[in-house]
C-alpha cells in the first residue's frame, strides 16, 4: 500500500532550518524526494527543459527557486549550501555547468548525506533546440536513474492520427517537437513504433479501397509496403519485440484475423488467428514476445484475449459479463508485463482501465469525458491516451501511481496515439 | 435494302402498338427485330435485349441509374444488419446491374465516431459485406463488388448528435467500371 505522509506548517521558530517543512499530501509510494534544479548560468534553456522533464517524471517535487543566488550552487565552482536547501524541503538538487568544449557536466546532490549522489558530463548543444532537445532529454533520465535508481520517460516521443489532414505526427513527450510524420496527401491510422524506435509502422487508407501497411524509416523517410496484396485491407500492425516480425489485422469477406508477416526479409505472411466471421484486431505484443494480447468479437462484444505468438493457446484474457460489460477495446502490455492498458466502455462512453495480470484486478483510471486508445511509457507507470475532456481530442498522459494527468497541447484534433521506448541510451 | 423494305411494316406496326401502352421515359428506339425463333417446348422465351437508348435520352437514363445506384443505405448503431427499408434500395441497385453485366461496383462502409476508431474500421467491413451478401443473394457475382471500411474517418456530418450519427452509419456505392452507359432493368 502507498502510503500518504502529510506535513504540517508550524510556528516561526519551532523548527531548525534543517527541518522539512512542507504542507500537503505527498504521495509516497516509496519515496518521492523534494528536488531542486539550481540556476545555471548560460545553461537557462537545458536548466529549463530538465526542471520540467523531472516534474513530469512524477517521481519528485520539483521545488521552484524564488530567490536562486541565496544558496549558493548551480556555477559549478561555488560550494552549495546544503542546509538551505534542505529548508525548502529539498532533498536533491540537479546542478548543470559548463565543461570543456560543447560538454555539459550534471552533478546530483543528495542534500541530507552532503555529498555528490552522481555525475555526468555530455556533449550537449546549449540552446537546448531543435533535436538537441532530445539529448537533453536523456540527461533527465539519466538523473532519474541516479536519484530513484528507475528507468525515466523523458527522451521518448508519441506518434498519434492528426485527425485533421489524416497524417501521423509526432510530438515529444513533453510536447515539444511537434512535426508531421508520414507523408502529406495520403491518409493514416493506427502508427506503431520498432521497438529500436527507428522505424514506424502505419495502415494507409488508399483511394482505391485498399488498406496497405507501410513500414517508414524515420531518418531517411523511406517508404515499403509489406507484400500484401493490393486490393486487401489490413489494420492495426504491431511490431515484435525484436523487430523481426509485425502481427497485423487483415479484414475480409469471411471476418477479420491476425497475420504474421517476416518484415526483415519482407516475406512469409501466414495466418495465426482462425475462425469464420469473428473479428480479431488490435494486436500488442508482451514485452517477452511469447504472448499477444488482441480485441476479438467471438462472444458478441469486443473484448481482450490473450494468445501464444504462434496462434495457440487462446484465452479470454480480461473478464466481463456479457450483456453487462461495456466493449474492450486497445489493449497494451506495460513495458514490465505485469499489466495490460485498455479501454472500456462505461455508460457509453470509453474509459481508461489497466488490468492486473497477477492480482486478475481491472481498475478504472479515468471518468471525465471520453477517453480512450491507452499506450504506456518506457517507465511502465505513465499512460499517453486520448482524451475530449476539454472539447475535442487530445492528447493526456496519466501517472498511474499518483493520477496525476497533463495535457499535450496540440493544434488539432488528435488520435491513436503510440508512446515510444526509449530514444536515448543511457550512460 | 430489300430486305430493309420488308421489315419497315412490321417496325411501323410495332410502334403502334407500343404507342398503345403507357410510354417508359428510359425506353429509347424502338425494337429493330419484330420476331424471335419460338423457344425449345417447356422453356421460358429469353428476355429480348434491351432497347439501346441514344444521345440525350441515353444519358439521361445513365444519369438516372447512376444517382440509383449512388443511394446510401444507413444501419443502426453498432449493427450491420440491412434495415427492411434499405431493402428496395438494394433490390434497385442489383436489377440495374443484372442489366448491365459490366458493371462494377466498390461498397464503403461508414461507422459514427462512438466506437473505437479501429473498431469502427471492422465495423465499417461488416456493413460493406451485409450489403454485398444482400446484392449476391440477389444473383449478383461476388467479383462484381469490391468492398472496402472507412470506418469513421469519412463523417457526412462531423456534429456528435444522433441526428449526425445516423447520417453517418452508412454503405455508400460507387461505380468502378461499365457506368458510361446504363441501360435500364426490365
Amino acid at each position: 500500500m502507498p502510503a500518504f505522509v502529510c506535513l504540517i506548517w508550524f510556528p516561526a521558530g519551532t523548527l531548525r532550518a534543517q527541518d522539512t517543512v512542507r504542507v500537503g499530501i505527498t504521495y509516497q509510494p516509496g519515496v518521492r524526494p523534494g528536488l531542486v534544479v539550481l540556476p545555471a548560468p548560460g545553461l537557462d534553456s537545458i536548466q529549463a527543459i530538465v526542471a520540467r522533464d523531472l516534474d513530469f517524471s512524477d517521481r519528485f517535487e520539483v521545488i521552484a527557486l524564488t530567490q536562486p543566488s541565496t544558496g549558493g550552487g548551480g556555477s559549478g565552482t561555488q560550494p552549495l549550501n546544503y542546509a538551505f536547501y534542505r529548508t525548502l524541503g529539498a532533498g536533491l538538487a540537479v546542478e548543470l555547468s559548463p565543461a570543456t568544449g560543447s560538454f555539459i557536466r550534471m552533478r546530483l546532490y543528495d542534500l541530507a548525506a552532503e555529498k555528490i549522489r552522481g555525475e555526468v558530463t555530455l556533449p550537449l548543444e546549449r540552446s537546448g533546440v531543435g533535436e538537441s532537445r532530445m539529448a537533453v532529454h536523456g540527461l533527465s533520465d539519466e538523473i532519474v536513474r541516479l536519484a530513484v535508481g528507475q528507468i525515466g520517460s523523458a527522451a521518448t516521443r508519441m506518434l498519434f492520427l492528426n485527425n485533421e489532414d489524416k497524417r501521423i505526427w509526432r510530438v515529444d513527450s513533453d510536447g515539444a517537437g511537434l512535426a508531421p510524420v508520414s507523408p502529406a496527401g495520403v491518409a493514416a491510422m493506427s502508427p506503431a513504433w520498432s521497438p529500436d524506435g527507428g522505424r514506424i509502422a502505419y495502415t494507409q487508407l488508399s483511394r482505391d479501397g485498399g488498406k496497405p501497411i507501410v513500414i517508414q524509416t524515420l531518418g531517411s523517410g523511406t517508404r515499403t509496403l509489406l507484400p500484401l496484396k493490393a486490393t486487401t485491407q489490413n489494420i492495426t500492425p504491431a511490431f515484435s519485440p525484436d523487430g523481426r516480425s509485425l502481427l497485423f489485422a487483415q479484414m475480409s469477406d469471411a471476418g477479420v484475423a491476425l497475420y504474421l508477416v517476416n518484415v526483415q526479409d519482407l516475406c512469409c505472411v501466414e495466418r495465426v488467428t482462425g475462425g469464420r466471421f469473428a473479428e480479431n484486431f488490435s494486436p500488442a505484443y508482451s514485452p517477452d514476445g511469447r504472448r499477444v494480447v488482441f480485441v476479438s468479437t467471438r462472444a458478441g462484444g469486443q473484448q481482450v484475449y490473450s494468445m501464444s505468438a504462434d496462434g495457440t493457446d487462446q484465452e479470454l484474457l480480461i473478464p466481463f459479463d456479457y450483456g453487462e460489460t461495456g466493449n474492450s477495446n486497445a489493449p497494451e502490455w506495460s513495458p514490465d508485463g505485469t499489466t495490460i492498458a485498455f479501454h472500456r466502455e462505461v455508460r457509453g462512453a470509453p474509459q481508461v482501465w489497466t488490468y492486473d495480470l497477477s492480482g486478475h484486478r481491472a481498475k478504472q483510471l479515468t471518468s471525465l469525458g471520453r477517453n480512450e486508445d491507452p499506450s504506456w511509457a518506457p517507465d511502465g507507470r505513465h499512460l499517453v491516451f486520448i482524451s475530449d475532456r476539454t472539447g475535442r481530442r487530445q492528447l493526456f498522459v496519466l501517472d498511474t501511481e499518483t493520477n496525476r494527468t497533463r495535457q499535450l497541447m496540440t493544434p488539432f484534433s488528435a488520435r491513436l496515439p503510440a508512446w515510444s521506448r526509449r530514444l536515448v541510451r543511457s550512460q | 435494302m430489300r430486305r430493309r423494305h420488308a421489315l419497315l411494316p412490321l417496325a411501323l406496326l410495332a410502334l403502334t402498338i407500343a404507342g398503345c401502352h403507357k410510354a417508359k421515359p428510359d425506353v429509347g428506339a424502338p425494337p429493330t427485330q419484330t420476331s424471335n425463333p419460338p423457344p425449345p417446348p417447356g422453356t421460358m422465351p429469353p428476355p429480348p435485349p434491351p432497347p439501346a437508348a441514344t444521345g440525350d435520352a441515353a444519358a439521361a437514363t445513365t444519369a438516372r441509374l447512376a444517382a440509383e445506384l449512388g443511394n446510401v443505405i444507413h444501419f443502426d448503431y453498432d449493427q450491420d444488419v440491412i434495415k427492411p427499408e434499405d431493402r428496395p434500395v438494394l433490390d434497385a441497385k442489383a436489377d440495374i446491374m443484372k442489366a448491365n453485366p459490366a458493371l462494377r461496383v466498390r461498397i464503403s462502409g461508414h461507422a459514427d465516431d462512438r466506437g473505437s476508431d479501429e473498431y469502427n474500421l471492422v465495423l465499417g467491413n461488416k456493413r460493406a459485406l451485409a450489403a454485398k451478401r444482400y446484392l449476391e443473394n440477389k444473383g449478383i457475382d461476388g467479383s462484381r463488388i469490391d468492398v472496402t471500411s472507412l470506418g469513421e474517418e469519412r463523417p457526412v456530418d462531423p456534429a456528435a448528435n444522433e441526428t449526425a450519427w445516423a447520417k453517418n452509419r452508412r454503405d455508400e456505392f460507387e461505380i468502378l467500371a461499365g457506368g458510361d452507359r446504363l441501360v435500364a432493368p426490365r
